[in-house]
């Protein structure tokens, strides 16, 4: 991510220190993470310490201090889910895509993570793949979805 | 000023408005123990050993006496046998992480703590957050935070500027009542700026 978008995203809030989480939230959603350069920008720029903004970037897990995947997939772990056969879908994407949980594909196709429940049970097991919702997956079904994307 | 009047240990107190109770028992020179507590610091409560009882209203409670306000006519026991057992079990919990930090050696000892009650866990920073706060507060040099959250809770360096500034200040090491702090800057040397180390070592500091 350039250092103008950065900017740009600083300037849309005004510059002001108390929008700091707001503007780390567009610029993790602008580049699916939080460069230490971008950081190092939006500590210069709003006089914000590192330190703080480094507590606030581990605090939340919407925030990654790391490169994620164009896609991200979330395997849903919650007990409904669970009994309905996740761990079959999980390693399925594990196969797939060759990482496990947290980790991301060298090419940054698809970052992985397990939640516990996205509150639709009833259609368990569940796998979200950019915030769209993938119900009753089977392992054939999930490898067919996985090959949807690019 | 003085004018809030309250009792602690059945002794006559005085405070001003916005003085907390540990302030006003230490201006008369009534001893309760603290752990994250710096004069020079604002209050923080991490620790919860300087917790005491507080009867308000014939209510009691418990209360951490370095941010609890002092208030009128409140009765202040700064130890009891609910008071004592609390910070026990304060001390050992602390303990699982630093057991041989000498201010928890010495209040063990005087509250019959057992070091080994709690698994022992594999930091010994004990979270007082001196080292975090004196580098914000006092040196003004923001090299050290804290990350991550609840039992994965860190304190990190943030190697760019710890390379620059700390080893002309390191005033938070004095503060830390565990080892801990050395350690975490020892390793980030290592890691982020080994020449200074090496130039330190060569230099016989
Ligand atoms: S490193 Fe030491 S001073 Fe810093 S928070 Fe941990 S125990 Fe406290
Ligand atoms: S357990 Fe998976 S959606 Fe609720
Ligand atoms: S001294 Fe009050 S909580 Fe640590």
């Amino acid at each position: 991510m350039d250092i103008e978008k950065v900017d740009q995203i600083i300037d849309k809030h005004n510059g002001e220190p108390s929008n700091l989480l707001q503007i780390m939230l567009d610029i993790q959603k602008e580049n699916n993470w939080l460069s230490k350069q971008a950081l190092a920008r939006v500590s210069e720029k709003l006089s914000v310490p590192l330190t703080r903004i480094q507590h606030i970037a581990t605090f939340y897990k919407a925030f990654s201090l790391v490169p994620k995947g164009r896609h991200k997939v979330h395997i849903c772990v919650g007990t409904a889910c669970h009994v309905r056969g996740a761990t079959r879908i999980l390693d399925t994407v594990e196969d797939a895509t060759g990482i496990k949980p947290g980790e991301t594909d060298l090419d940054l196709k698809f970052s992985l993570e397990t939640v516990n429940c996205l509150g639709c049970c009833a259609l368990g097991p569940v796998m979200e793949v950019d915030g769209k919702v993938h119900g009753k997956m089977s392992p054939v079904k999930t490898a067919q979805a996985l090959k949807t994307y690019e | 000023m003085g004018d809030i009047k309250f009792e602690i240990d059945g002794k006559t107190v005085t405070a001003d408005p916005g003085m907390t109770v540990l302030e006003a028992a230490q201006k008369e020179g009534i001893y309760i123990p603290t752990l994250c507590h710096h004069e020079k610091l604002e209050p923080f409560g991490g620790c919860r050993l300087c917790i005491v009882e507080v009867e308000d209203r014939g209510w009691t409670k418990y209360v951490v006496s370095c941010v609890f306000p002092a208030a009128k006519d409140i009765i202040v026991r700064t130890r009891s046998e609910k008071v004592d057992r609390l910070r026990k079990t304060i001390i050992e919990l602390l303990m699982a992480h630093a057991p041989d930090a000498p201010d928890l050696v010495t209040l063990a000892k005087e509250y019959n703590a057992d070091p080994n009650r709690y698994e022992r866990s594999a930091s010994f920073c004990i979270h007082c957050g001196l080292c975090v706060r004196y580098c914000a507060e006092v040196a003004g040099k923001n090299a050290i935070g804290f990350v991550d959250r609840g039992i994965n809770k860190e304190i990190s360096f943030v190697p760019d500027i710890a390379a620059q500034v700390c080893n002309d200040c390191k005033e938070c090491f004095p503060l830390c009542p565990t080892s801990y702090l050395q350690a975490a800057f020892v390793y980030t040397q290592a890691l982020s700026f080994p020449d200074a180390a090496k130039t330190e070592q060569s230099a016989g500091k």
